[in-house]
């Protein structure tokens, strides 16, 4: 049976959806092992052994966070080998992508991003070009490395919880030598809607806004959305750029994506046009965008948004 | 300082793309200079030109790995100023995954010499993996810089901003050093007629793996550790019903979310 490790980057105090993704997927392939970077709280430890994880790694120095990247990729290679390791996936964060990427090096293994389903055998399957093509691939090397897209498994428990054997892993000397030093940290405040990338829902808006996303944000919240927004609207300061959507932001395909006020040129269509249905407000009957909505409004954000959320709201109770 | 910038010659996404060649390879007619590898040229070029340009020994070095027709993305970023082209080009290259070209990239950077940085966009806008620069850094055994939203360089040190979704961070580094950089790092110039007539007094060195070292078995299909097995199109998306608003459109828009279980 292949062992599977799963790579977990400070969890905090519980596992995030993504990475319980992560291990239901590890436990489909076979028998699954986790390399942890990051303190061990009760509650994640609690949930690595429901989801039948068989080993916890942890690395033997505390400092892989004070790093970019290529020591933490010096730990997980540690611990692939030290697992006999087949498959290692990881979760698909820009981060996530490049620790893979060295990782590979380090390993001579293949590595597939943006995967979204992966068979027994390590094929993976990713949707490619902005999602004009769907591609299965498949590592040639004896190590296969994976990075998942969130939202593509069901997490679900073991039929059988285990309680995980701890191992500790020695950090290759030398790996942080010619690593760049992480020198500040700010945290951003968090605005308390779901992960965009994460997110069943998104609402976005564009150039339509005019500056104003009041109505999106109402919008999103009364749906429990994420907001995205399109590069014209984060260009322009009205909103951050983190919650960009498209070519050069995030790429989504969440359950529902509400368009508001965005032509939806190409850029932007390749971050969302995967999304399973797509609703696009615009004033311009003419705007691209809705050549692919599945419920198109001809109208004015400013009455639409508010009257969705108001009847929405009324909906809820 | 000398500067390497990778440049890649993409199909362009104004149009449809297709992966129509060879092992499910992208068809790459009507292909430009990636957009996000201007991105890395001009970071490049803002650098070169705070410490006196070309006239000062500063040098801009467009790299681009492909076939024949990549040679375009190289004379575009003369253009736009580089002050030489380098176009690695070799048959036994197609084909290349991620892992392959990586190491075609690392020993072409190697024979140019001592290079104080070499900097990439963000992704390449048709693989659009961003594995590259990792791989690259890890193979050169240089310092890693990615996704830098700023970047200054201070004698042999630089330092860049990192926006993540949860916090930013400030990195520093010791040159030479691999650096990716995105979009929101400067706003790229075009190029101007001057620049135009300038770059084709512009040198190009054509490399092959020969001249770089580099066993032909090592990269392209057969030194790939990746294999595409199958490629579908998807179907197009279709439009569905298209309302004009008349004052109520809120309310269908609700009436259709609940029709779809989307509430």
């Amino acid at each position: 049976m292949a062992k599977v490790l799963v790579f977990i980057d400070n969890p905090g105090a519980s596992l995030k959806k993504s990475s319980l993704e992560l291990l239901t997927l590890a436990r489909s392939l076979g028998e699954s092992a986790v390399a942890l970077n990051g303190e061990l709280s009760d509650g994640v430890a609690a949930a690595f052994g429901e989801y039948g994880v068989g080993t916890v790694i942890r690395p033997s120095t505390d400092d892989l966070d004070d790093f970019l990247v290529a020591p933490k990729a010096a730990y997980l290679a540690a611990a692939a080998e030290a697992a006999g390791a087949g498959i290692v996936l990881l979760d698909n964060s820009p981060e996530g992508k490049e620790i893979a990427a060295r990782l590979g090096i380090r390993l001579n293994a293949g590595v597939i991003t943006d995967v979204v389903a992966v068979d027994a055998d390590g094929t993976g399957h990713k949707s490619v070009l902005a999602g004009s093509y769907n591609t299965a691939c498949k590592a040639t090397t004896p190590v296969s490395v994976l990075t998942l897209k969130a939202n593509n498994v069901t997490p679900e428990p073991a039929a059988a919880p285990t309680t995980p054997e701890a191992a500790t892993v020695e950090v290759p000397a030398g790996s942080s030598t010619a690593a760049a030093r992480i020198t500040a940290r700010e945290q951003k405040v968090a605005t308390g809607r779901p992960d965009l990338t994460d997110a069943r829902i998104v609402v976005a808006g564009g150039r339509g806004m005019d500056g104003d996303f009041g109505p999106v944000e109402e919008l999103a919240d009364a749906l429990g959305a994420a907001v995205g927004a399109s590069r014209a609207a984060t260009d322009a300061g009205w909103i951050s750029h983190d919650a960009q959507v498209g070519q050069t932001g995030k790429t989504v395909s969440p359950q529902l994506y509400i368009s508001a006020g965005i032509s939806g040129a190409i850029q932007q269509k390749a971050g969302m046009q995967t999304s399973k249905v797509i609703v696009a407000i615009n004033k311009d009957a003419e705007s691209p965008v809705f050549e692919i909505a599945d419920f198109g409004i001809v109208g004015d954000v400013f009455d639409v948004l508010p009257q969705a959320a108001a009847e929405i709201k009324k909906r809820k109770g | 300082m000398k500067i390497v910038v990778l440049v890649k010659h993409v199909p362009d996404a104004q149009f449809d793309r297709h992966l129509n060649g060879e092992g499910f390879t992208t068809d790459r007619d009507e292909s430009i200079l990636s957009e996000l590898d201007e991105y890395a040229l001009e970071a490049a070029l803002q650098l070169a030109e705070a410490r006196g340009g070309s006239k000062a020994g500063n040098q801009v070095i467009a790299l681009s790995m492909g076939p024949a027709g990549a040679v375009n993305a190289i004379k575009k970023s003369l253009q736009i100023g580089a002050t030489e082209g380098v176009h690695l080009t070799d048959d036994a290259l197609a084909g290349s995954d991620a892992a392959a070209t990586s190491l075609a990239l690392a020993a072409a950077v190697r024979h140019l010499g001592d290079v104080d940085l070499v900097i990439t966009g963000m992704a390449s806008t048709d693989g659009e993996t961003s594995l590259v620069p990792a791989q690259l850094a890890e193979r050169l055994g240089l310092p890693q810089v990615t996704f830098a939203s700023s970047l200054e360089v201070d004698g042999g040190r630089l330092t860049a901003r990192r926006d993540a979704d949860t916090s930013s961070e400030t990195v520093e580094a010791t040159l030479p050093a691999v650096v990716s950089v995105t979009d929101q790092i400067n706003e790229p110039r075009y190029p101007n007629f001057k620049g135009i007539i300038a770059a084709k007094r512009k040198s190009i060195t054509t490399l092959s793996l020969a001249d770089i070292g580099v066993d032909p078995a090592q990269v392209g299909f057969s030194g790939s550790w990746t294999t595409v097995t199958n490629a579908e199109q998807r179907p197009p998306r279709t439009a569905g019903t298209i309302i004009t608003d008349e004052g109520d459109a809120g309310i269908k828009l609700v009436d259709f979310l609940a029709a779809q279980k989307l509430l």
